[in-house]
């Protein structure tokens, strides 16, 4: 049997679909499940949050994330695609000056960066980005 | 993993009353995250700062609870009020027990 170079690309783009459908389900119901513990359930509006990262990192180990959202009292940053979604969880108080704060995060690959806000009157609202990362930092 | 671990802070000396200023913390840190291997195949056990807080004369500024994905050598930038004359207070807490401390104080003028 002869490949075409049509018939060779169609093989390994389905390869590929095939190995990463099942890990991103996975993590999908991961995600779900950190944002449902950290809302309790509430609809997550848009909007209100703004959520600072590249559009590319080069390097997975240190991709530096910013985020303000104001009027929140708590916001959770979200990595959708590493093996612990869970970045951290900013809590402001009584003396922060603006409900704003920056760090820098790994990122196992390239994925959605999510910030969930829950805003002082209980609402939640969230912004998302997607990081393009060239090495991933989450070790072999 | 408490060796060689090393606060430091960027804090204005002085502000006005009620002035809003920058905070920069930067702590030297391995924050193994639990997922990388060694060598021979074993897994390296986690061993992170998972909170790190921020006080002025007892009242908070900001609180973080840290998880694996901080990079190593966690840094933070934030913003606080400084109502009146004090001290900054910042605590890490370490996945061994260990507890790091820095404190800045700022005047008024």
């Amino acid at each position: 049997m002869k490949f075409s170079r049509r018939d060779t690309l169609a093989l390994g783009a389905g390869a590929v679909a095939l190995t990463v459908l099942p890990l991103q389900a996975n993590a999908a119901t991961a995600v779900d499940d950190l944002i449902a513990t950290f809302t309790g359930g509430a609809d997550v509006g848009e909007g209100g949050v703004t959520l600072t990262a590249p559009e590319i990192a080069e390097n997975g180990n240190t991709v530096p994330v910013g985020i303000d959202a104001p009027g929140a009292t708590e916001v959770l940053i979200v990595a959708a695609g590493n093996p612990n979604p869970n970045v951290a969880t900013f809590k402001f108080g009584e003396l922060a000056g603006s409900q704003s704060a920056s760090t820098r995060i790994r990122l196992a690959g390239t994925q959605d960066v999510m910030a969930i806000a829950k805003m002082g009157d209980g609402s939640f609202k969230k912004a998302s980005q997607t990081v393009k990362v060239t090495i991933g930092g989450c070790g072999g | 993993m408490a060796q060689g671990v090393k606060p430091r802070v960027k804090a204005p000396k002085t502000a006005a009353a009620g002035e809003t200023v920058t905070l920069k913390t930067l702590i030297s840190h391995k924050m193994e995250s639990g997922q990388r291997k060694d060598k021979d195949g074993n897994v390296i056990p986690r061993s992170i700062i998972n909170r790190f807080t921020c006080e002025f004369n007892g009242k908070s500024v900001i609180d973080v609870k840290m998880e694996p994905s901080i990079s190593t050598n966690p840094y933070f930038e934030f913003e606080a009020v400084v109502p009146e004359a004090g001290e900054f207070k910042f605590t890490w807490y370490d996945d061994d027990g260990s507890v790091y401390e820095e404190a800045k104080s700022v005047k008024i003028g």
